[in-house]
């Protein structure tokens, strides 16, 4: 069956409280930080209001911000949480525990900068920072995502084959803080949709009582370890299963990855989050003008989907992959060495080409992405990349 | 007691279940080195039980003995010993 919801003019940071608020979490336990603060401040009015039966915890910091989603989601509580840049980067050795002990937390992250120099506007160094630590990551491209990836995330989440936590980013004042077209679930259809949270082990269930977390030496951790690689890996399926799912309800059909215009492609960019967007557009104009370039979307980085963009790119003779965000001493961003990686294998394979922009919010322009498919062009004729390239930078 | 293998912790991830259990975890895999009391010269004066950090040495009230599942040969008794009774041998392995 299909939906057509109601639309409304809505902030991206807003359809994250309003997609929380459809949603009403046993525990939300959270602080503001740019450039998620509407998200914590939004939620807390409908606390206030009564709008909502969350039992909201104001701490002092992300770091107990996340210890108290544990607590809560440890004693089987339906969690969620909201955080970005410094604030992630002070959640970092909590959110290993979150994953590592199978809580089904979601977060959402309004990917920003980290410092110094200070600044608050949208990279993706937030995230890749905190890409080893065991949790889902989905990435959305505008406000319509947004809203859409949190139900789809609490449904991973809370899977019973799957039990990790998952974090829902889009990017900073980008997609945050821009007033887009909303097409709205109904409150009704979001119950339906996500169902009841039966967690399948709760440290307040004392019928069956439980130790979490315990001493592991180099005779088990290793065991968990690999148990708990096993279970990220084995959400891919899953999360194409609901992306599907969430289709079928509302006609927006969700994968893991979005090719568009890729399958007779020469030249790819490959890009996350709201880049995908400003791609879109140059991709149109050049195929309007018979140019065979195309665009892969990212849309779930954790787990990396690599069969599926390995067969996307398999055929391109020249690729671009797009990071937003830096890793200094290495010769390219963690996209491009995800993606070369796991295609290195292959006999006949495209020539990488590794961008990192947009470092500190700094724009990408159509003019830019034109730019590198030109480049790319110029890539092809030279048979063989030019080295990690920064886009829109001074000299 | 058998560890499991990681296919049997996909499921439950690091909870333990049942209450108790530690007890089957024989710590005594950690020695290197192991006790081995000579009751010849033994005069059961208790040094030992006393002052073994892990109650690893028992008293079954007649004569001590080291409980091997859960003694780390940390030598302590040894050295405590007044008359010398026990000695340090090398585990084989």
């Amino acid at each position: 069956m299909k939906v057509k919801g109601r639309k409304i003019a809505i902030e991206g940071n807003e359809a994250a409280a309003l997609a929380l608020k459809q949603v009403n979490p046993d525990v939300v336990a959270a602080y503001p930080i740019t450039p998620s603060t509407e998200v914590v401040q939004k939620f807390s009015e409908y606390v206030a209001n009564g709008e909502v039966t969350t039992e909201f915890v104001p701490v002092e910091s992300e770091h107990s911000a996340m210890s108290a989603c544990i607590g809560a989601s440890a004693a089987g509580a339906r969690v969620a949480t909201s955080t970005a840049s410094q604030g992630l980067a002070l959640m970092w050795e909590m959110l290993y525990i979150a994953s590592s002990m199978r809580l089904p937390i979601v977060m959402t992250v309004a990917n920003r900068a980290l410092s110094a120099p200070i600044n608050i506007h949208g990279d993706h160094s937030d995230a890749m920072g905190a890409r080893d630590a065991g949790w889902i990551q989905i990435f959305s491209e505008n406000v319509q995502e947004i809203y859409d990836n949190i139900f789809q995330a609490f449904r991973i989440a809370e899977h019973p084959d799957v039990r990790l936590p998952v974090m829902v980013g889009y990017d900073g004042f980008i997609t945050s803080h821009s007033e887009e077209i909303l097409e709205l679930l109904e409150d009704e259809e979001v119950k339906r949709f996500i169902g009841e949270y039966k967690p399948k082990f709760s440290l307040l269930d004392i019928n069956n009582p439980i130790t979490m977390g315990p001493l592991a030496l180099f005779d088990s951790y290793f065991e968990f370890k690999v148990a708990q690689a096993y279970a990220i890996e084995n959400s891919l399926p899953i999360i194409k299963k609901v992306g599907k799912e969430f289709g079928d309800l509302t006609g927006r059909y969700y994968d893991v990855i979005e090719k568009y215009y890729t399958d007779d492609a020469d030249y790819i960019v490959v890009a996350m989050s709201s880049t995908c967007g400003t791609a879109r557009v140059v991709v149109d104009e050049l195929r309007e003008k018979g140019e065979k370039v195309g665009l892969l979307k990212i849309r779930v980085f954790r787990p990396f989907p690599l069969e599926d963009v390995v067969d996307a790119l398999k055929n391109a003779k020249v690729v671009g992959v797009l990071d937003r965000s830096m890793v200094p001493g290495s010769f390219a961003g963690p996209l491009y060495h995800e993606i070369t990686s796991g295609m290195y294998h292959l006999e006949k394979r495209p020539v990488f080409q590794p961008y990192v922009y947009g470092l500190g919010g700094r724009d990408i322009t159509t003019e830019h992405i034109k730019g590198v498919f030109e480049e790319l062009k110029e890539i092809e004729k030279a048979g063989k990349p030019k080295g990690l390239k920064y886009i829109g930078v001074r000299e | 007691m058998k560890l499991p293998g990681w296919k049997e912790l996909v499921e439950t991830g690091p909870i333990i279940k049942e209450a108790g259990n530690a007890t089957e975890y024989k710590t005594g895999d950690w020695r290197t080195f192991r006790p081995e009391i000579d009751y010849s010269k033994c005069t059961t004066c208790m040094f030992c039980w006393l002052f073994c950090p892990d109650s690893a040495v028992k008293f079954d009230g007649n004569k001590v003995y080291i409980d091997y599942d859960y003694c780390k040969g940390c030598g302590v008794c040894a050295a405590e010993c007044p008359v010398k009774a026990i000695t340090m041998k090398e585990e084989q392995k």
